[in-house]
């Protein structure tokens, strides 16, 4: 173990090193490391897979600390704990309990979370803890605060717990909003942040401390702050500043931005991971594994406690199904995924933390959290999608770092396999593929500008430096700041309507005000970015009999909750799989949607309701290109899968790892064109929209196209093939990266995923209410569907804000388009064109995506199934 | 290309809804003896007195939120109805433009709306004869902005009014429920704003662009149509008539 405790005396008191010792433990040196750094004053961030002690470590400075100043009734808070899930605050609070009883500490620890009663939050305020544990959107509802200065002038220590997963998300860009305040609020303060593996560290490095001002600021002379004269002139002023920069020779060699320090703690022993080969043939295409129910079935049997991850929520309950009709030995095994009903899951927490459970399916939902130590096998079901993302999950076996985790990927097809060896080989090289920085989002900057006026009447260039000093915003340009600044005053409209309804204003003095106590309250149920999809309690009801469509409403139990997106598309009798059951829709009573159980043996026919899909990630990606081009590496594959690849390359061609291979031919009366860029589900789409006007335009007739993971089929009514031979530029054209330009623009603008994003950015700016669960739909005239704002808003002032905003979320969210914009660079000039008379066997597998998107249950399978043979028997005869 | 654009998909949705319920009536609809054309910008014409109805405009709507909740929805909403009536009545030439109610969406509408939203008021009404009907969301407001003011209006056998009436005589044309209809299929669900009719009277749909919907499962509808009714939702390229079997509640 690289890890070797030092001797104890060093910067450890005697009570401490004493106390360790009683538990017959020994600091550990990261313990000691962030101990010695955060005593003199330094951020710092710590690297360690998890069972190292990660959390001990980052409250050990501030239990010292504590421990040394004596007693004290006034001494403030001291230290701010943040953690993503208000559950792992709670459990937190409960384990530093022992430690401090233990010791005979006179240090008070509370949480703050949504659920802590009105009084004591009062009381918080007035006479704070020593160490506060909290979430992102309650710290930000503190800095808010009119008394936010005394409560946090004393601030010692902030740790910041799961870092890595927080600043991949707007709720990173929220919370190094407040960290920014916080630095400012309490200059000496010292952050900690704790974090599992990642790809890039500096970048969660930048994050905890304040960055430099931008060189922009650095150069302007910063006015007086008391002189409201010289505020009025601050635009144009610089703007001269600004050109006159071009001239002015560049700056002394950049030190770098700022960071904080760096304690890496290496992993343990190695994970036992492997892929389950049950030597059975696996499909082409489908995710559900079915084949390797018998077996994950069995191992289930044959370990302690095991954790089942899969990668829908659609997947849990079919998984959870088939287990269940497989347990002869009635193993108890349950169900949790994010629409289950809240109570529910938190008795399958406490089942799970009581040892009581043998095994648990889940989604990402328990991708994170608190601490079982029992769970001896994690096994993934389906594609593993990113290295870090499974790396993550194989942690929450064994939560001893000395100990191998065991864990298996069941892949549910062929192409799963290619993707799961490249996992092991990820993780073999502990290699990271965490996504990037975030830019900051200007509908987040939005809320926290709202946010910093209810706090204290505030100077815009003072509050500029400060929100600059974040990381995602360092590079925000005061003309930006400006513009926020604008919307959350008027709406940041063109046309001036609502100068004198503004939310914010600016005084004689410079400074900008809250309009009112109504637009701070309005503020305070805005807060966060977290946007749920509006849910629908699903409530067992009982059917009257002789009366067929009538049930009597709310006599049942509620079993948890779907999107209104999907309950809007069931119709009365309609049946689906939710809750580990056949449910059969009754119909909507209030806000409800009324179920009774499917009769035994019901198909569900409706397949599906939203659940997250992760799309494969680049680093993945290109490592299963690699895979496919290199046959010297196919003996590390199941032999099915290399068969099917020799195929391939007698059939047709296998392309290099940095080719995009394009396939034509023809079938049924009708023209394809298959391409496999390997770059994630989402791209493909967007890809498969841009490349149908592309082909409309040349009037190839397209007529519909699928995606998966791995590639892309489209049908044309013309002969796309033979275009593309007699018109040798066709293909380089067609893939141009000009695509990106209005044809996606066009497209963008229409479809229904960029309203939904903008959707999402309209309320975390605050443009509309949030609407919360349970909270009744008010009738007609009373909201105003956002769809409606867009086609306004885009029409009469496309760069607008929240219209920037939501590009920016769509060029790497739900589209992207970043990310396609890239591969299309990579293939430039590397397009392989391979004109057949019949379908390749690599083609086979995107064309089964056809028509299969809402197919689901043993039927459909059947009939995939039946199609899959039919198909693989023409590509191979 | 050759071939006739694609319809959209929602209208895929909408024909394949109205296939399915075997109702194959003509776009044009009597009542009373008028023959009646639904558009499908939602403006209804009757060429015989070459007039034209909108109903529901709710002209102000943002500027109403903004003063009352502080909510700043774009400050559009106004020009962009406008401007969708400004087509119609270009496509039409109407001799007479009826605006059938709650044409601001408050009292104060009028006040607040801009010199440029106001002038192009002012085009729309030149050379046409320009009834406001009384709503209750504008009852008697519509000082300075053109036009003459009406509680109802007799159009041949026909009687506009904003606010339908439980067992009114056939023939009555009437807003103010804003009427939506939708249609669940192929795991989709397209809603549109409709005209509802059962051959005596119609509901028109809201004009405005920020109008929400009632669906038309709604009901306060029931007591209106007893004997059911058809519901013609704007499509993207047409009207599509559908029956109340293919509608789904919300």
């Amino acid at each position: 173990m690289p890890d070797l405790p030092r001797p104890a005396a060093e910067g450890l008191p005697t009570r401490f090193a004493e106390w360790f010792a009683t538990r017959g433990w020994e600091a550990r040196a990261h313990q000691l490391d962030l101990l010695r750094l955060a005593g003199s004053g330094r951020s710092a961030l710590l690297v360690a897979p998890t069972g190292a002690g990660k959390t001990l470590a980052g409250f050990l400075p501030s239990l010292v600390a504590l421990a040394g100043n004596g007693p004290g009734k006034a001494r403030g808070l001291h230290t701010l704990y943040v953690s993503p899930l208000k559950a792992l605050a709670v459990d937190i609070a409960r384990n530093l309990e022992a430690p401090i009883a233990e010791m005979g500490l006179d240090i008070r620890v509370e949480t703050r979370t949504g659920d802590t009663p009105a009084h004591k939050r009062t009381r918080q305020i007035a006479r704070p803890p020593d160490i506060l544990l909290t979430t992102p959107e309650q710290l930000s509802l503190l800095i808010a605060h009119r008394e936010a200065a005394d409560l946090f002038g004393r601030l010692r220590c902030v740790v910041l717990d799961e870092l890595h997963a927080l600043v991949t998300s707007k709720r990173g860009d929220l919370l190094s909003l407040a960290l920014a305040r916080l630095h400012r609020l309490s200059p000496d303060l010292t952050a900690l942040g704790l974090s599992a593996t990642v790809r890039e560290p500096d970048e969660l490095r930048r994050y905890l401390v304040p960055q430099a001002r931008p060189a922009e600021a650095e150069a302007h002379e910063t006015p007086e702050p008391d002189s409201p004269g010289t505020r009025r002139r601050e635009g144009t002023r610089r703007g001269g500043t600004r050109r006159a920069e071009a001239v002015i020779p560049a700056p002394a060699p950049d030190p770098g931005p700022p960071m904080a320090e760096l304690v890496v703690v290496r992993g343990g022993a190695a994970a036992d991971l492997r892929m389950l080969d049950t030597g059975l043939r696996l499909p082409l295409a489908g995710h559900t594994a079915w084949q390797s129910m018998p077996a994950i079935y069995d191992l289930i049997r044959q370990h302690r406690t095991v954790l089942v991850f899969v990668n829908t929520r659609l997947q849990a309950e079919y998984t959870f199904q088939e287990l269940w009709r497989l347990n002869d030995d009635v193993l108890p095994i349950a169900l949790h995924h994010g629409s289950l009903d809240a109570t529910q899951r938190r008795r399958v927490e406490a089942a799970m933390a009581a040892g009581q459970l043998r095994a648990i399916v889940c989604t990402a939902t328990l991708d994170l959290g608190i601490d079982w130590g029992d769970v001896d096998l994690v096994i993934n079901i389906g594609a593993p999608k990113g290295a870090s993302r499974i790396m993550q999950r194989i942690g929450r076996a064994n939560h001893r770092m000395d100990e191998p985790s065991k864990a298996y990927l069941v892949p549910g097809n062929r192409f799963e396999m290619l993707e799961c060896q490249a996992a092991l080989d990820a993780v073999e090289a502990a290699a990271q593929d965490t996504p990037d920085a975030r830019l900051g989002a200007p509908d987040v900057l939005a809320q926290h500008v709202l946010g910093m006026a209810c706090a204290d009447a505030f100077d815009p260039l003072r509050l500029y430096e400060e929100i600059v000093s974040a990381a995602p915003y360092a590079g925000l340009t005061w003309e930006a700041f400006e513009q926020v600044v604008d919307y959350v005053a008027t709406g940041g409209y063109a046309l001036r309507a609502y100068e004198r309804f503004a939310k914010i204003l600016r005084g004689p003095d410079g400074l900008w005000r809250v309009r009112d106590a109504r637009v701070a309250q309005q503020y305070r149920m805005n807060v966060g970015t977290i946007i749920e999809a509006t849910k629908v309690k699903v409530r067992l009801a009982r059917a009257l009999r002789g009366r067929p469509g009538s049930v009597l409403p709310k006599t049942g139990r509620v079993l948890g909750e779907i999107e209104e997106d999907f309950a809007e598309t069931l119709t009365v009798g309609d049946t689906f799989l939710f809750a580990g059951e056949v449910l059969r829709f009754e119909g909507l009573a209030e806000d409800e949607a009324m179920v009774t159980k499917a009769g035994p043996g019901t198909d569900p026919a409706i397949p599906s309701y939203a659940g997250a899909k992760f799309p494969l990630s680049t680093f993945l990606a290109a490592r299963v290109r690699a895979l496919i081009a290199d046959p010297f590496e196919w003996d590390r594959l199941p032999r099915q899968v290399s068969d099917y690849l020799l195929q391939q390359r007698s059939r047709s061609i296998l392309p290099g790892p940095r080719d995009l291979l394009v396939e034509t031919f023809p079938r049924g009366g009708r023209f394809y064109l298959t391409a496999f860029p390997f770059e994630g589900r989402l791209a493909h789409q967007t890809l498969g929209m841009l490349l149908t006007r592309r082909l409309e335009r040349a009037r190839l007739r397209p007529l519909g196209f699928a995606a998966n993971d791995y590639g892309i089929a489209i049908w044309t009514g013309r002969d796309v093939g033979e275009r593309i031979g007699f018109e040798p530029g066709f293909l380089a054209e067609l893939f141009a990266q000009d695509m990106l330009g209005d044809d996606l623009e066009a497209w963008l603008d229409e479809s229904a995923m960029m309203k939904r994003t903008f959707r999402q950015c309209a309320v975390i700016a605050g443009l509309i209410e949030r609407r919360y669960p349970g909270q009744k739909k008010t009738g007609r005239q009373v909201t105003i569907s956002t769809d409606l704002i867009y086609d306004v808003l885009r029409k009469h002032q496309p760069d607008h804000l929240l219209l920037r905003a939501a590009r920016q979320d769509a060029a790497t969210g739900l589209l992207d388009v970043k990310r396609l914009g890239m591969m299309l660079q990579r293939i430039q000039g590397r397009i392989i064109h391979k004109a057949l008379d019949r379908v390749s066997p690599l083609s086979v597998s995107v064309m089964l995506e056809i028509g299969r998107e809402r197919v689901y249950g043993e039927g459909a399978d059947e009939i995939l199934a039946e199609a899959e043979a039919l198909l693989l028997e023409e590509a191979l005869s | 290309m050759n071939d006739a654009p694609a319809p959209s998909p929602e209208d895929a949705i909408l024909a394949l809804g109205q296939r399915l319920e075997k109702t194959t009536k003509a776009p044009g609809l009597h009542l009373a003896g008028e023959t009646l054309t639904l558009d499908r910008c939602g403006g209804l014409w009757i060429e015989a007195h070459r007039t034209l109805i909108v109903s529901d405009l709710h002209l102000e709507k943002g500027s109403a939120y903004a003063a009352r909740s502080g909510q700043f929805l774009p400050p559009y909403d106004t020009r962009e109805t406008l401007a969708c009536l400004h087509e119609a009545v270009v496509r039409f030439d109407p001799a007479r433009v009826v605006a059938l109610g709650d044409s601001f969406h408050d009292s104060r509408g009028p006040e607040r709306m801009e010199p440029g939203d106001r002038a192009m008021v002012a085009a729309l009404q030149e050379g046409r004869d320009w009834v406001w009907i009384a709503g209750n969301h504008d009852h008697a407001v519509t000082e300075g902005v053109g036009g003459r003011y009406a509680e109802t209006l007799a159009l041949g056998g026909l009687t506009l009014r904003h606010e339908p009436g439980v067992g009114a005589a056939a023939g009555e044309i009437a807003g103010h429920l804003h009427p939506c209809g939708k249609v669940a299929m192929r795991g989709r669900a397209v809603r549109r704003r409709c005209f509802v009719s059962d051959g005596h009277r119609l509901i028109m749909p809201a004009f405005g662009a920020y109008t929400g919907g009632l669906n038309v499962r709604n009901a306060a509808f029931e007591p209106l149509f007893p004997n059911g009714f058809t519901a013609h939702l704007l499509g993207d390229g047409r009207v599509f008539a559908i029956g109340r079997t293919m509608l789904a509640r919300d």
